[in-house]
Order: C-alpha cells, then structure tokens, then sequence
C-alpha cells in the first residue's frame, strides 16, 4: 500500500514539473506608421507561459510599460486611446497549432483570443518557435486594427496615429520548475 | 488503513498546485511585481493660476503663456475687460521627470520670477504603494516697476514662496489637490502687515470628456496684508487638450498668475463680481529622446 502510493505521488511530481516554460526576456514593439510621424514604443515587462505538452500558450503585456520616445505621446497613450487604469493588460490566450517538440525551427499558427482595451477577439497569429537546448524562443508580428477594439482616436489630437499598427512579439524562455 | 488517508492527503495536497497552475495567465499573474504610477492626475503644470504636481519630463521644455483680461464688470467700454491684458510669458524645464525649473515675466509690477519644483513622492499601485503625490515648490518674484524719487532696495523688491502640493487622483475623472503654503515679502507697505502670509490653497480637476476637463481653485489666506484691502484667489476653468498643448480657459480675479501676486495682491473680489476672463496656453518641445534603447 505504501509503495504504491509513493508511486503515486511520484508519478504526480514529475507531472507537475511537465513541460511548461516561462519567460525571462520578452520584447513588445509597437509601431505605427502614419502621416506626420511614425510612432514606436517598446516594452520589455511582458511575460509568457509555454506549455509544449499541449501548446498552450499565454501572453500578458502590462500597457503602462510601453516607452515612448515622446513622453507626452506615452501619458496620451495610456490615458486617452488604451485607457490602461481600466484595461491595464494586454493579453492572448490559446494554443500553438502544429508545432514538433524534436524540430528546431517550426513556423506556426497560434489560435487563440487577444484581449485589448478591454475587448476579447479570437485571433490567428503566425509565429516562429525555436527551441535552443533548455531554451525557446518564440517570435510573432502581427497587425492590429484599433478599430477592432474600440480604441477611438479623439477628434482633438492632431497628432496621427494610423488606424492599424504593427505589433512585434519577442519572447526567450527558461523551463519553469516549481 | 492509516495509509490509505495519508495517501489520500497527499494526494489531495499534491495535486492542489496542479490545478492553481491550471490556467497559465494566472500563473504569470503570481510573478507579477510591477509598480504602477498614477498618470493624468493634473494635464497642465498649473491648475488655472497656481501650479499642480504634474512636471515636465526630463528634456521637455515648456512655453507657457498666462494671459488675464481686466475685469468683466468694466462694461462695454472696456469691452468687458479685453482692453486691458495682463501676460506671462514662461519657459519652463525638466531636469529629471522630478525636478523642474522655470523663469516668467509678467505684466503685473513687470515682475520677473523663478522657481524649483520637485517631485518627491509619486501616487502608485502595486507592489508599492502611495495614497499621494507631493511635491515640493519654491519661488521668487522681483517687481521691477521703476520707483520714482525714491530709492528701493533690490532686496526689498522680493517675495519668496514656499509651498507644498499634495495631490490625489481618486478615481479617472476626479483629481484633488491641497497647497499649505507661506510667502515672505521682504517689504510690506506698513508697519502692521506680515511679513510671512500663510495660506492654505486647494485645487481640483474634474474630467467631462476625454478631451474637456473643469478645474476649481481657491486659496485661503490666515494673516492676509492689512494696509490694502486683498481678496482670497477664486478661479474656475475648463481644460481643453490637443496633442501636444493644454489649453485652459478660467474665470479668475487676479491678473498676477505666479504664486506671490496672486496670494498677497489680488485687489479683485470675485464674490463681488470682479471676474477676468483669461487663458493658459502651453506648447511642449521634446528636447532629446527621453530614453535610450
């Protein structure tokens, strides 16, 4: 009785430890490209969890991290078009489609719901996953269209900022042991 | 027999950190140490005369220019106060996101003025926590008005005022702020007078629209000058903002806006009806990048 249960348990432990992988690096670009000026801001809070048992996959990027050149533009960003003290993340949840755990380099789907400002949209994404020894890497650039997620430009602002931007997605993970 | 429950404890304790880490985002959420400043508390360095904790960012210059009418109740003859205007022209700087200096000349008693203002205290969420910001303010003003016949002291020309702004944003819309205070004069037109007037000062922003906002101000002087009759500051304004300005419109009853005129010498009672119309404008030049990549 005794031996099974340890049996047990062990089998439990190893399950826990799985093969989840956790962020250490990750890197968000922004960049609009409008009229009178492009617009770029970076963000290197965001964090993600990789599980390669069944390809889930989650990402969070706190909004008030974006760094602006402009510090005025980072205030109107986060106050006025991402309104980031009601909606304070971004985040995706889903799964990487097709990927293989012996193959390197493996470019693939990632289905899933975005949610910004807010507002949950079931997104399709395609990336670039590298698994380097203990390591991964996950990479995506994806387009974003602001009306999608009612994010209205106020009539005031001169200052353009195009309907769609591009959203660059840089992630380096560690295996995630607990 | 015994066993079998220890097993089922440990079963049922093992498996628990199994199901906490069932979904991933909540997982990401147990790492999260993030410190989240409040921003936006106030959108202009003022709040219609007197100045808010909100400060330039390093880099960042600030043009500002102060314009109070006369008074609305002169009448048409003066075409309710646009006939006679009061300026103040401004530069102001951001050394660091929480230090600033600034220089004006204004109109009134063709005063120059000068001021420091730092940040030492910053309203945040989070890991760490702050209910308010503060900061802390200093100015001088030197009235440069020609005496005639007789000799004035340079030193006798200026005012220094040291204040304290602590400031709230309770929620997106509302943001409030009080202003302990004290201005020394180094002269006072009579014997009798102070020459340290204390004041209490408070201050708010009320967001209407993404875009409009409405200010309030009052200041309240406990030993206010004797010799000449003086009112307390009153001020109500909207804040209208456009990409890289502030505008703000306000009714005021005082034509001085820097700390020393409007605190010791606003002659205007505005319960009385001495209001002037006026306006901030300021347009913010980024000087450098503000961080390096």
């Amino acid at each position: 009785m005794k031996s099974i249960s340890l049996l047990v348990l062990l089998f439990i432990c190893t399950s826990v430890v799985g093969q989840k992988y956790i962020s250490e690096k990750s890197n968000i670009v922004f960049f609009s490209s409008a009229l009178l000026e492009d617009i770029e801001a970076r963000n290197e809070k965001a964090k993600s969890v990789f599980d390669a048992d069944n390809g889930d996959f989650v990402f969070s990027i706190p909004v008030n991290q974006f760094q602006f050149a402009k510090s005025l533009m980072q205030e109107h960003f986060n106050e006025k078009y991402m309104e980031s003290d009601k909606y304070p993340k971004i985040t995706f949840r889903g799964n990487v489609l097709d990927f293989e755990k012996g193959v390197e380099n493996n470019d693939v789907w990632a289905e899933g719901k975005l949610e910004i400002h807010g507002v949950k949209r079931n997104v399709k994404i395609l990336g670039n996953l590298i698994f380097k020894s203990e390591k991964l890497i996950i990479k995506s650039k994806f387009i974003v269209k602001l009306e999608d997620y009612e994010i209205q430009i106020p009539s005031l602002l001169f200052q353009n900022i195009a309907e769609e931007v591009e959203v660059t997605v840089n992630f380096e993970y560690k295996r995630y042991e607990k | 027999m015994k066993s079998k429950y220890v097993f089922f404890a440990l079963l049922l304790f093992s498996s628990f950190p199994v199901f906490a880490q069932d979904d991933l985002l909540d997982l990401l959420d147990e790492t999260d140490e993030s410190v989240n400043y409040v921003i936006a508390t106030f959108k202009g360095t003022r709040i219609i005369n007197g100045h808010s904790t909100k400060l330039r960012n390093k880099k960042a210059l600030e043009f500002l220019i102060s314009h109070r009418f006369g008074r609305i109740n002169n009448g048409i003859y003066e075409f309710f106060g646009l006939d006679e205007a009061n300026i103040r022209l401004a530069l102001e700087y951001g050394i660091t996101d929480v230090l600033n200096i600034g220089v004006g000349r204004s109109s009134f008693n063709k005063t120059y003025d000068g001021f420091v203002k730092w940040k030492f205290l910053r309203q945040k969420t989070g890991e760490q926590r702050s209910p308010v910001s503060m900061v802390l303010f200093s100015s001088y003003a030197i009235n440069s008005v020609r005496s005639e016949g007789q000799n004035i002291n340079f030193a006798d020309r200026i005012g220094y005022t040291f204040q304290l702004l602590i400031a709230r944003k309770f929620n997106s819309n509302f943001s409030f702020q009080l202003i302990p205070g004290m201005v020394h004069l180094n002269a006072v037109p009579s014997a009798e007078d102070d020459n340290d007037i204390y004041y209490l000062g408070g201050g708010l922003r009320y967001k209407l629209t993404r875009s409009l906002a409405l200010t309030m101000e009052y200041y309240h002087r406990f030993n206010p000058l004797t010799s000449t009759e003086t009112f307390d500051l009153i001020g109500i304004g909207i804040d209208i903002e456009t990409g890289g300005h502030v505008f703000q419109l306000m009714f005021t009853n005082t034509n001085a806006p820097f700390e020393k005129g409007f605190i010791t010498e606003t002659v205007d009672d505005f319960l009385d009806g001495d209001i002037r119309f006026g306006f901030n404008i300021s347009r913010t030049f980024q000087l450098g990048q503000k961080r390096n990549w």
